[in-house]
């Protein structure tokens, strides 16, 4: 290829490079220092290779919390992306319905994450929270989410549920209002059933939509770390001791900087790996290919 | 196969019409015979896609009936009609095959599955969609898109006709051309009732028998082409059928002439008796083609003034000014083109008389 004689164009370039390597590259690149070094003070340290990850990945208080972290990321998924589809698919089309739905629905995204744990702890308080007092006292049943492991983690999937499901409904909504009128009459004159309709109209056009709201859905719980730590701190127990949680016990409360950096790049590629397969996953269901 | 009627149909989209501005459709009381091949002709706005859906009950009108076959099914839901519909852009099941989607109607309607792979081979063949019929919809070309969503209502055997929403307005211009001459096919082949909405004259006067024209939320005039060049009942149909459209000059009548600023034009006899006996604002209209171009004052030539010469390739449109107007003149190919003062010539027998927009007759 032929040279350019004049270069300068690329100071123009700088700008972003410079706000990519400090939002971006040199924290990365600190992880990565860190993760193949034994720290014991300023200038003090020893290269280690790769013995914090053979560490972090033998840990078995790991392999829980990644465990864990999968059952809450599937069930997340398993049941917010239905249910938002199912609220969109129910939500007036036309009329004044249509704002006063989608700002109730919205509300909940507004939140702050860590009032939201806040409220939703006085919520379930088993004495005074309106849920907590009510399905103890009015329906008998015993519920503590800060001494019953099920308890907690119904409490969090309630919690992430009333949370993130709206965004889903919005995604969703945006999708189906898309729709042009035409393939609902097409429909109608082919004769076609209100599931048919669902099964070759509205689920393969919102196919793009529901990528997004599956990638961000599943991103987000994966990270999940405000609501648990609010809510009970990651007990009882370890019961609700996520990845988050788990790499913040390390990397702060112990101080341990060289395997929390190992964790954080290992916690990093699983994150990506899933995105990619999801979003390869679901542009092969696109093209029609068998995945 | 059906006879539509369509009986006082009037439809505002309104939930309380009161003046005629209201209605998207006026009054529409006509019908259409069975395995006619009609175009509906208007420009955008005018009411046509409504009066299709009225047809297809998409949309149940405000007032009036449809019938099928002396049939009421004004209340009856499009599925319940056996009716098809080809949309404006392709509306196709993309995540189907090509088989799937034609398959789809019958499946809804429970026809066992031999019968169904027979039907859809047929129209497969009819419409040359055989060697697709295993890829997915959602990979073809515009044509063949709309070649599948055509073949979903011939699928049908007992579909009563077909309704056509400016099907090609999404199709490259050499595909356009064929893909119409396909659907004239199927038409002589098939003997169903075909409607075509259209607002371009050229797709609607190939490809009909009668073209309807719509104007405003009415059927101005249904006729066949010829009858719509040669004799539009209203001046909008002059207008709007012909390139360039019909010219008209504002006159008041003098005997047997009329007079158009100072000007007159000589009208035969029979034409000027019954514009004598109209009312109203009178128009003369004469169509581009049959009006003459001399060089010279002749015997009832109008002096007019040239203001521009058009090529339009095998012909030329001359542009003058009569009394303030602009008329518009086919000049054949090989004719010297003039410049300056030049005398119109009127033919009696292809001058048209208009009242307040009416054709006098």
């Amino acid at each position: 290829m032929e040279k350019w004689a004049n270069n300068k164009a690329w100071f123009l370039v700088l700008p972003v490079v410079i706000i990519v390597a400090f939002s971006a590259i040199i924290p990365l690149m600190t992880v990565i220092n860190y993760s193949v070094q034994d720290i014991w003070g300023p200038g003090q340290s020893v290269f280690v290779g790769t013995e914090w990850f053979e560490e972090m990945l033998g840990d078995k208080r790991l392999h829980d919390a990644l465990w864990r972290q999968f059952l809450f990321s599937g069930l997340v998924l398993l049941i917010e992306m239905p249910l938002g589809v199912l609220i969109a698919l129910a939500m007036p089309k036309r009329g004044w319905g249509v704002s006063a739905c989608l700002v109730t629905i919205a509300i909940p995204l507004l939140i702050p994450w860590n009032v939201i744990g806040t409220i939703w702890i006085i919520f379930t308080r088993p004495d005074i929270g309106l849920f907590g007092a009510g399905i103890n006292n009015l329906l008998g049943i015993a519920f503590d989410h800060t001494a019953r492991p099920l308890d907690a983690w119904i409490t969090l999937m309630l919690m992430e549920i009333w949370h993130w499901t709206p965004l889903v409904i919005l995604l969703a909504y945006a999708g189906l209002r898309a729709i042009p009128e035409a393939f609902y009459q097409a429909a109608k004159i082919d004769g076609a059933s209100a599931w048919a309709k669902f099964q070759y109209i509205q689920l393969p056009k919102m196919r793009g939509v529901l990528t997004i709201a599956l990638l961000l859905r599943f991103m987000d719980s994966f990270l999940i770390y405000a609501e648990p730590f609010v809510l009970t701190g990651g007990g009882p127990g370890n019961s609700t001791t996520f990845l988050s949680i788990y790499l913040v016990k390390i990397a702060l409360g112990q101080f341990d900087l060289g395997p929390g950096a190992a964790f954080s790049l290992i916690y990093f590629v699983i994150v990506l790996l899933f995105s990619f397969m999801f979003y390869q996953a679901l542009q092969r269901v696109g093209k029609g290919e068998k995945g | 196969m059906a006879r539509i009627e369509l009986s006082e149909i009037a439809h505002s989209y309104l939930p309380n019409p009161k003046e005629e501005s209201d209605y998207a459709l006026k009054q529409i009381h006509n019908t259409w015979e069975d395995g006619g091949a009609y175009a509906l002709l208007g420009p955008s706005g005018c009411g046509k896609t409504t009066l299709l859906n009225v047809i297809s009950g998409l949309l149940t009108p405000s007032n009036g009936r449809v019938l099928y076959d002396g049939k009421d099914v004004s209340r009856l839901p499009p599925e319940k009609r056996n009716i098809a519909q080809v949309f404006q852009f392709p509306v196709l099941y993309d995540t189907m095959t090509v088989f799937g989607n034609l398959a789809f109607p019958l499946q809804n309607r429970g026809l066992p599955s031999s019968k169904i792979t027979q039907r859809v081979h047929e129209v497969a063949e009819i419409l040359d969609l055989t060697p697709f019929l295993k890829k997915r919809a959602a990979g073809l070309a515009a044509d063949a898109k709309q070649k599948v969503s055509l073949g979903r209502g011939l699928v049908r055997s007992d579909v009563a006709a077909i309704l056509f929403d400016e099907p090609l307005t999404v199709i490259d211009p050499q595909l356009k051309w064929d893909l119409r001459r396909k659907i004239k096919e199927i038409h002589e082949q098939l003997k169903l009732t075909f409607i075509y909405v259209t607002h371009d004259q050229v797709e609607a006067l190939t490809f009909a028998d009668k073209v309807v024209i719509m104007y405003e939320g009415e059927i101005i005039q249904i006729g066949t082409p010829q009858e719509l060049f040669e004799n539009p009942e209203h001046t909008f149909v002059g207008y709007f059928i012909g390139s360039p459209g019909m010219n008209f000059l504002e006159c008041t009548l003098d005997g047997n002439v009329a007079r158009v600023d100072g000007a007159g034009i000589t009208l035969d006899e029979k034409t000027a008796a019954l514009g004598l006996k109209a009312s109203g604002k009178l128009e003369v209209g004469i169509r581009p083609m049959y009006l003459k171009l001399r060089f010279e004052p002749v015997e009832g030539g109008v002096p007019a003034q040239v203001q521009a010469v058009e090529d339009q390739g095998s012909y030329k449109i001359v542009a003058l000014t009569l009394a303030g107007k602009t008329l518009r003149a086919r000049l054949p190919e090989g004719k010297p083109v003039p410049d300056g003062k030049v005398w119109l010539v009127f033919p009696p027998q292809w001058i048209r008389l208009f009242a307040d927009g009416r054709l006098i007759k």
